[in-house]
């Protein structure tokens, strides 16, 4: 029993190194660890853990197999309903999750799960590079018809590999000039290496998926467009990417950003290495990050590596409310970035030239449950204060990004422009129109972005085959 | 419709000094651009994502034509690539379309390199019927671009130089003041220039009470409205030039916030940029020693 209350730590890169460097944080299980912590899984006969999976993988399953030194099967394991596994083990809020329903966790530490099948998915590519793509053989195409996918995010690329192995014949459009959406342009390289990424989309490619990039769905082409192609039925899977601001005075200053310009300015355009890539960013040397979530704590890490000596994230809740995942809070704090609690900002100070000098602030107690059932956060009258700053990053949240809805009128929103669509099917108002993933939820997390996009795929291979007949 | 073709350049012309005209294949764009609408093109694979206007679209070759300014690195690199080069990617068309209102008299007030996304507008008004007039100005008569092109589709063309070698010495402003003075009027004006050009032409236009369209010019990132990067103070309210415009109200945007904006980047700017001219010396000095 003692083996089974002790979890296997995965081993990290040392924080004092780690702040400065853009290289992955937390380094992956060797063999030995793997077996170890594998071993620990109880292969429960009801499985609690399945069900806080959004796709089900089959926990205890693959578990087993590395327990039996059966990596390569665990791995196809794990593909039979997760087809970006790398990716997941790595990102996944796992704590609230698969792991939350662990039965360890109830006297002890749950199972790593997520950490496990991270392992699986890099034990098997760094084996065999192409091993991961040999794991499940494309069907032939057997259903010729032509499926659109709007979106490189991790739902279209799910909905998009899903497709192909029904042996369809699919084209993802892309409105930037890489693929991947916020996994290429929000989720840094020290959480997530973008080779990782690159190869995932690789095998999805290996499946016959064509990816054509610079092409944004209501601009470059229309749906009528795609009509006219002979595309049978379209997922749409563009997205939460509309930042939101705080309206407060001086947000349009030099040395404001929003969280989605400074990460897509760091990660998709590789500022971190200007001016060999050419993108200019801000090396601010005093920032704030407004937020408490996982874009919040994402640009506060970025600016750390980015040579700040000094990053506050400014949260108007307390740590307790904070959306980030919980580990990723504890390697920022460990990193040296420091949490401003219970403080909201109220205006933005700048210079006579227009740069940022400071950011002014009001202290907050908590008070009664909001409609969240979070605490409100109330302002303590006359407890303002400023913190002197060169750079503001704002991470409040993203909208849905209206440029595909908007060029497609007859389409069903809602008020505040998110697709609405039919929960099991992800159908929406439009024939043949599928969509899913932060475009209809509004922001969430990878997993279910990968869920929706999976379902969706099930439900156009459905109506594809009864529309033939 | 095919998709991912090479944006070879089929057709390169330097118009002026460090300004260069493209005809460059791209055939989606071409397709469905209209007037004010603009591309992002990447030069290559580590370039900066930099907005271009689209001066000129033929649907049925399938090309664009954009006018570039040398600025800086990432607009000097775009000017390396010669006739039969190709850029890395272009996407577009980007903004929404200008909005030709239909009036009777139209003043166009071009400066610099604008007169290039004046070209469409001035197309358009000329087509729709209207008298047009059209107000062009640069540092010197060297550096007057598309005057062929402005006259084929104007009434009548003025032309203001910072140095009076040709035209009215001064800036088209002062052109635009002294047609006021005379009592000429207008319906509507369209204005595309450096920033402090558009808020002195707003300034009159607004006086004399003529609507005013502004072609806005911020620093972009991914040109679809996912960054903000490129927000702008319209009537008081927060817009993204890429999605919302790049065209507005002239009289109703913030310029000095606009113009404050537009100098984000100074200090990196210009570092990229002597890096850059530094290792071009170099690598010339380093031909020379060869020859000699
Ligand atoms: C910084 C950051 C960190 C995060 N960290 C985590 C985490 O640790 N764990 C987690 O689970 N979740 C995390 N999330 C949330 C998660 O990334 C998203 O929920 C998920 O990516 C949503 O996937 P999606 O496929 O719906 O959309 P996106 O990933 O947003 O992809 C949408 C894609 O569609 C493209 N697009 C939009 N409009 C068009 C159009 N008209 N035509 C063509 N293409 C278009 C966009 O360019 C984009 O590439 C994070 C998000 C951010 C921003
Ligand atoms: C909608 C729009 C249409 C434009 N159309 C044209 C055109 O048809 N022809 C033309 O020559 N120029 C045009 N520009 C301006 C052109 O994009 C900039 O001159 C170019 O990006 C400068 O890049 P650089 O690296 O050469 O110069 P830098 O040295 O980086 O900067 C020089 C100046 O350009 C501005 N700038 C820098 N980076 C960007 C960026 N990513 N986006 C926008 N502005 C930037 C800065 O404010 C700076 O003042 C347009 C800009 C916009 C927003
Ligand atoms: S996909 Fe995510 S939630 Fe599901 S088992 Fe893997 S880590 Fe857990
Ligand atoms: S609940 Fe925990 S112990 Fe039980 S099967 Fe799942 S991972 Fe293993
Ligand atoms: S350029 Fe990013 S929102 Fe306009």
């Amino acid at each position: 029993m003692s083996v089974r209350s002790n979890r296997v730590t995965m081993p990290k890169q040392d924080p004092a190194v780690r702040r400065r460097n853009f290289d992955e944080v937390a380094l992956g299980f060797t063999y030995k660890q793997a077996t170890a912590e594998a071993s620990r899984c109880l292969n429960c006969r009801n499985k609690p853990c399945v069900s806080g999976c959004p796709v089900s993988v089959d926990i205890p399953g693959f578990i087993a197999l590395i327990k039996e030194g059966k990596v390569e099967d665990a791995f196809a394991k794990i593909r039979e309903t997760n087809s970006l596994p790398a990716i997941c083990g790595r990102v996944c809020p796992q704590e609230n999750q698969c792991e939350a329903r662990c039965v360890l966790g109830k006297s002890g530490q749950p199972v790593a799960i997520g950490a496990l099948e991270r392992f699986v998915a890099d034990y098997c590519r760094e084996k065999d590079g192409t091993f991961a793509r040999k794991a499940v053989k494309p069907i032939a195409l057997t259903n010729r018809a032509k499926v659109a996918v709007v979106g490189s995010g991790p739902a279209g690329l799910t909905a998009a590999a899903d497709l192909a192995l029904l042996g369809y014949e699919v084209t993802v459009f892309e409105s930037l000039h890489e693929f991947g959406g916020v996994l290429r342009y929000g989720i840094p390289e020290f959480r997530l290496p973008k080779a990782i990424l690159d190869y995932e989309i690789d095998y999805i490619r290996s499946l016959g998926v064509r990816f054509v990039p610079d092409a944004i769905v209501g601009k470059t082409i229309t749906t009528d467009d795609l009509t006219a192609l002979g595309y049978r039925a379209v997922f749409i899977g563009t997205g939460a990417g509309l930042p939101y601001f705080l309206g407060i005075p001086g947000e349009n200053l030099i040395g404001v950003y929003s969280a989605n310009e400074y990460l897509t300015r760091s990660n998709l355009m590789k500022a971190y290495l200007f001016p060999e890539h050419e993108t200019p960013i801000r090396r601010g040397k005093r920032v704030a990050v407004i937020g408490g979530g996982n874009v919040a704590i994402d640009s506060a890490r970025t600016a750390l590596r980015l040579g700040a000596d000094e990053v506050f994230v400014v949260y108007r809740r307390s740590r307790a409310e904070m959306p980030a995942r919980a580990e990723e809070i504890i390697n920022a704090e460990e990193e040296g970035v420091t949490l401003v609690l219970l403080t909201s900002p109220v205006e933005i100070v700048g210079d006579d030239s227009g740069q940022v000098v400071a950011l002014e602030c009001i202290r907050n107690q908590l008070g009664e449950p909001d409609a969240s059932g979070r605490r409100r956060p109330v302002p303590i009258e006359g407890s303002e204060y400023a913190i002197d700053v060169d750079t503001v990053i704002v991470a409040i949240g993203q909208g849905p990004n209206p440029l595909f809805t908007e060029a497609t009128p007859s389409l069903l929103t809602d008020e505040r422009g998110y697709i609405v669509v039919d929960a099991d099917t992800g159908a929406t108002n439009l024939n043949g129109f599928y969509a899913g993933g932060d475009i209809v939820t509004g922001a969430a997390t990878v997993i279910a972005a990968m869920g929706a996009g999976r379902k969706a795929a099930k439900a156009i291979h459905r109506y594809l085959r009864s529309d033939s007949q | 419709m095919t998709f991912g073709v090479e944006h070879r350049v089929v057709e390169k012309r330097n118009l002026a000094d460090k300004i260069h005209l493209f005809k460059v294949v791209a055939p989606l764009v071409a397709r469905r651009a209209k007037p004010g609408q603009f591309v992002i093109v990447r030069s290559h694979e580590r370039a900066e994502r930099i907005p271009l206007t689209i001066a000129d679209s033929d649907p049925d070759n399938g090309t664009i034509s954009l006018v570039v300014q040398e600025m800086g690195r990432g607009t000097a690199k775009i000017a390396e690539i010669g006739e039969g080069g190709k850029f890395a990617g272009i996407v577009g068309p980007l903004g929404r379309a200008g909005n030709i209102a239909s009036v009777n008299k139209v003043v166009l007030i071009a400066g610099g390199v604008g007169v290039a996304p004046m070209l469409p507008y001035a197309r358009a008004y000329h087509s729709s019927g209207a008298h047009v007039t059209t107000i062009v100005g640069a540092k010197t008569r060297d550096m007057l671009i598309l005057l062929d092109e402005i006259e084929s589709v104007s009434d009548v063309v003025m032309v203001s130089t910072d140095d009076g070698s040709l035209g009215v010495k001064g800036v088209v402003s002062d052109v635009l003041a002294r047609l006021l003075a005379d009592g000429e009027r207008f319906d509507h004006a369209v204005c595309i220039g450096p920033a402090v050009m558009m808020k002195a032409v707003c300034g009159l236009t607004r006086e004399a009470g003529i609507p005013t369209t502004v072609s806005l010019n911020p620093i972009m990132v991914d040109g679809t409205g996912m960054c903000g990067g490129c927000r702008v103070t319209v009537g008081g309210e927060i817009k993204f030039a890429c999605v919302d415009g790049p065209g507005f109200d002239g009289h109703a945007v913030d310029f000095d916030e606009l113009m404050s904006r537009q100098r984000f980047y100074e200090r990196e700017e210009r570092l990229s940029y002597d890096s850059y001219r530094t290792s071009k010396e170099g690598s010339h000095r380093c031909r020379l020693d060869q020859i000699g």
